[in-house]
């Protein structure tokens, strides 16, 4: 499940979606990239233009596959649940999955592939613990549904969703480092709160994690 | 033969005549071995802007232009061109006909020098290695020591990828189109209807057809039109055809071509048999046949690109039962073994295999796109406007 799944803010800031901007900030000029559900390839576009970078992307619908192609990217057409165990180890100075992790059949599995195969992961993903998530189920008894996570339950590709604090239980578990963390709003843009505080997990509708081996 | 390339009435100049015999795959010596070739566009000054294209099975060099034997257009005319998807502006487009081939290169019809008799099957077995290698050699004397890209579908993917594998360091990029590392046992078996076929066919003669003056038209016929069946998809023979009758309003309960695929097959294959040498159509499929990049790299086909520099990008055809999207998507998965650069999309197309030969604007726009971006990685610019920036 490589497609990006949820409809995200498309608000543009210097050419890239701002949420893209902040995972571009975290990659190092001159790096090998890997971008997991890549979409059409703007965040790999953003980061050979200009940081030079040597990226590959691994999307799931063709006619994005095919979009990225023709700007003459790395791109190939595959699915992460299956396509990540080909790529060998410490082969790519990062791994990024942008919103997608709650999309995938195993997500522990995935992290320890990006980890495997990616000295760093940049990771982010919707935070299910967000008031208007918490609210939504106990004041309408219904399935929550917000802005970030607008679909229904019968027909979001989300099927793993998890809270801040449920993500740095794992990664915890799993002993993985953290180098950095962001809280951030629906718009992708970095909000005030620390990542691994009670405040983010309730008021920030995003995260954005840089993980380490 | 060495500067037929300058003769004006040799309808398949240039050839070029190898410096030294091949040493085949098979460990035969093969001498004098000539190989025939067709160019667009021009060569840039540092020699950079080489794409080598490699032909099908029944295809030939001439990938442009009319063809001289049949005043047919070039099998990529609709892609080489000015500003076109192979722009010949921007690159010099060489495509030779391959060894074992019957339209100018050293094969089976060509006369063996030790008994001035056409060689029939006294030529020898020879690989899509080899045909790579003759290639390379051509190449060499021609002074053209790094090829920007190497391309073709089917047959010429096959190539391409021998090409990836053998020469990394010679090339900067590779497009196989509808090809696989392999041919598969459904593959070999198609041919082996093929060959069985033509040598069935009493003039066949053994193979000594030239020297008896027969042609195996019946069987060299069937063969093509067996083979052509795998080149369709289900769904294009039934768009096409269904069962539509032929020139006839009913059926004649008799064996005449009352349908129209019938005759549709019919034609392919007899016009196939005026342009195809029947020996060369053994040796070539022969050759398919015994590729294996898996086998020949220890059973691990990422063995075969191992830190590969090439930069790839791998098109298949959803409806391509011959070389379908899983070959292409296997040889993606090894190019990923080594972390290669590589692009690969399947086309949504019912035309079956022979969509690389057709119009299919998503094909060409990807080829176009990576074409550019792979040119913009190494700074190839049109020729006309080299040095002006």
């Amino acid at each position: 499940m490589t497609e990006t799944p949820t409809t995200l803010p498309t608000q543009m800031q210097s050419g890239i979606r701002v949420d893209l901007q902040l995972v571009a900030d975290q990659i190092k000029p001159n790096s090998r990239v890997l971008d997991v559900g890549c979409g059409d390839g703007m965040l790999l576009a953003y980061l050979r233009d200009y940081k030079h970078v040597d990226g590959r992307g691994l999307e799931l619908s063709m006619a994005r596959v095919s979009g990225a192609v023709r700007e003459g990217l790395a791109v190939i057409q595959g699915d992460l649940d299956s396509d990540l165990k080909h790529y060998p180890e410490g082969a790519f100075d990062y791994a990024i999955l942008s919103q997608t992790l709650q999309a995938t059949r195993n997500p522990k599995g995935v992290l320890e592939d990006l980890l495997r195969l990616g000295t760093h992961a940049v990771v982010s993903f919707p935070n299910f613990g967000h008031w208007r998530v918490r609210l939504s189920l106990l004041l309408r008894g219904r399935m929550p549904s917000t802005p970030t996570l607008p679909e229904s339950w019968y027909d979001t590709e989300n099927i793993h969703l998890c809270t801040i604090k449920d993500f740095l239980t794992l990664v915890d578990d799993m002993g993985v480092t953290i180098e950095a963390g962001f809280a951030l709003d629906g718009h992708g843009q970095k909000v005030n709160y620390a990542v691994t505080g009670w405040l983010a997990n309730l008021f920030s509708e995003q995260a954005l994690f840089v993980l380490r081996r | 033969m060495n500067d037929s390339g300058t003769s004006a009435d040799d309808p398949l100049a240039p050839r070029l005549t190898l410096e030294g015999p091949l040493v085949l795959q098979s460990g035969v010596s093969l001498s004098p071995v000539t190989i025939a070739y067709q160019t667009y566009g021009t060569l840039n000054a540092d020699k950079s802007n080489t794409i080598l294209l490699c032909h099908a099975l029944t295809g030939d060099q001439f990938a442009a232009g009319k063809h001289p034997v049949t005043d047919k257009d070039g099998w990529w005319h609709h892609l080489i061109g000015p500003n076109n998807v192979i722009d010949t502006d921007r690159y010099f487009v060489i495509s030779t006909n391959v060894l074992g081939g019957c339209l100018g290169s050293t094969g089976p019809k060509e006369t063996n020098p030790e008994t001035g008799q056409p060689y029939g099957l006294d030529f020898p077995v020879i690989t899509i290695r080899d045909m790579v290698q003759a290639q390379a050699r051509l190449l060499d004397q021609l002074g053209i020591a790094k090829v920007f890209c190497v391309t073709g579908g089917s047959m010429g993917a096959l190539q391409t990828l021998e090409w990836a594998h053998r020469f990394p360091d010679r090339i900067t990029a590779a497009v196989p189109i509808a090809g696989s590392y392999r041919h598969s046992a459904q593959n070999i078996a198609f041919d082996e209807v093929g060959r069985q076929a033509i040598m069935a066919d009493p003039d066949w003669a053994q193979g000594n057809y030239l020297e008896k003056g027969t042609v195996p038209k019946r069987g060299l016929s069937v063969a093509r039109m067996a083979a052509h069946i795998t080149y369709l998809s289900e769904p294009a023979l039934q768009r096409k055809f269904g069962r539509r009758l032929q020139d006839r309003d009913s059926l004649t309960y008799g064996f005449d071509a009352d349908f129209q695929v019938e005759s549709y097959l019919r034609h392919q294959g007899s016009t196939f048999v005026d342009r195809f040498d029947a020996n060369s159509y053994l040796y070539i499929t022969r050759a398919m046949d015994y590729f294996d990049l898996a086998e020949e790299n220890g059973g691990k086909l990422a063995n075969a690109f191992k830190d590969t520099p090439v930069r790839f990008c791998l098109i298949s055809f959803s409806s391509d039962w011959l070389f379908p999207t899983t070959e292409s998507r296997a040889v993606v998965h090894a190019l990923n073994a080594n972390a290669a650069k590589v692009s690969f999309v399947e086309v949504e197309s019912d035309k079956g295999h022979d969509a690389f030969l057709l119009d299919e604007p998503e094909f060409h726009e990807t080829l176009r796109g990576f074409l550019d971006g792979a040119a913009r990685s190494v700074g190839l610019q049109d020729v006309a406007t080299e040095g002006a920036s």
